[in-house]
């Protein structure tokens, strides 16, 4: 006898919905504020009503967490969109040449450091690798922080953002050297660099 | 022998394993010969692992309360 798809009784998809949901709240609202800073909560509140009118058309429930990170990631993609401002100009020749490693050995900010390029990272809190993050532009910020942090593919993520693989790639690549570039001006602007009095 | 410049270019993309393989041959012959391009390498590891690691967030209680009052007021009328 062929087996036959057994829908869920509506209830049942209310409590199956609340119950994935309920269990991904922390994991959607820290890449909500990644992606979206101090939209974040509502980000997440469009992605759970989003996702809940469609949560019918999701087959597998071992793919629910996945499936609803990416609802999320197309909420908070299309905050973005309706974001008019013009993006700061960057100067991509300097980028391509910027790095962090070096920069750090060249300036050495802690002299009497045997683990100067440790003890830079150490400087940084996760509030403050947020607001760094927050810094660079959307399109190279996203494939950053979903790849990066949260373990997206980069095939996963093009057909996600629907754009070419290649695009992506490039934009990984320009949003990691903006990331330390980023890295590099907060810690000056924010006073990160003043080494503590021995 | 590629330029440091060239290889420092590609590390990242050296860690994710996306180098085609002639452009990954030239890196590490590369690497192989150079402590300096060897160091960023470490630091490129240690950057990614320090974003992983920065990828946890608290949700403040009122925030996580109107969440979940979002869910509790959610019915089956609206799928």
């Amino acid at each position: 006898m062929p087996e036959q798809k057994v829908e869920a009784a509506p209830e049942d998809q209310v409590e199956s919905f609340q119950r994935l949901a309920r269990a991904q709240l922390p994991r959607l609202y820290a890449i909500a504020r990644r992606l979206c800073g101090d939209d974040a909560e509502d980000a997440v509140q469009d992605a759970l009503l989003k996702a809940f009118e469609r949560f019918d058309q999701l087959d597998d429930p071992d793919a629910g967490p996945a499936w609803l990170a990416r609802v999320l990631v197309n909420c908070c993609h299309d905050r973005h969109r309706h974001d008019a401002r013009q993006p700061a100009e960057i100067d991509f020749e300097a980028l391509e040449r910027f790095s962090l490693y070096r920069k750090i050995a060249l300036e050495d900010p802690f002299p009497y450091s045997d683990s100067l390029h440790l003890d830079f990272l150490g400087g940084f809190g996760r509030e403050d690798v947020r607001a760094v993050l927050l810094m660079l532009p959307e399109h190279y910020r996203t494939p950053l922080v979903l790849v990066h942090m949260y373990g997206f593919a980069t095939k996963e993520l093009a057909s996600l953002l629907d754009i070419p693989l290649g695009t992506v790639l490039a934009r990984l690549h320009r949003g990691r050297k903006l990331f330390e570039q980023r890295l590099w001006d907060y810690a000056e602007q924010t006073g990160m660099l003043e080494e503590a009095p021995r | 022998m590629i330029a440091c410049k060239d290889a420092v270019r590609q590390l990242w993309e050296y860690l994710d394993g996306t180098v085609g393989e002639a452009d990954r041959a030239a890196l590490e012959e590369h690497l192989d010969r150079c402590r300096r391009c060897c160091a960023e390498l470490e630091f490129a590891e240690e950057l990614r692992g320090f974003l992983a690691g920065n990828a946890d967030d608290d949700v403040p209680p009122d925030v996580m309360k109107r969440l979940n009052t979002t869910l509790e007021e959610l019915s089956a009328d609206d799928t």
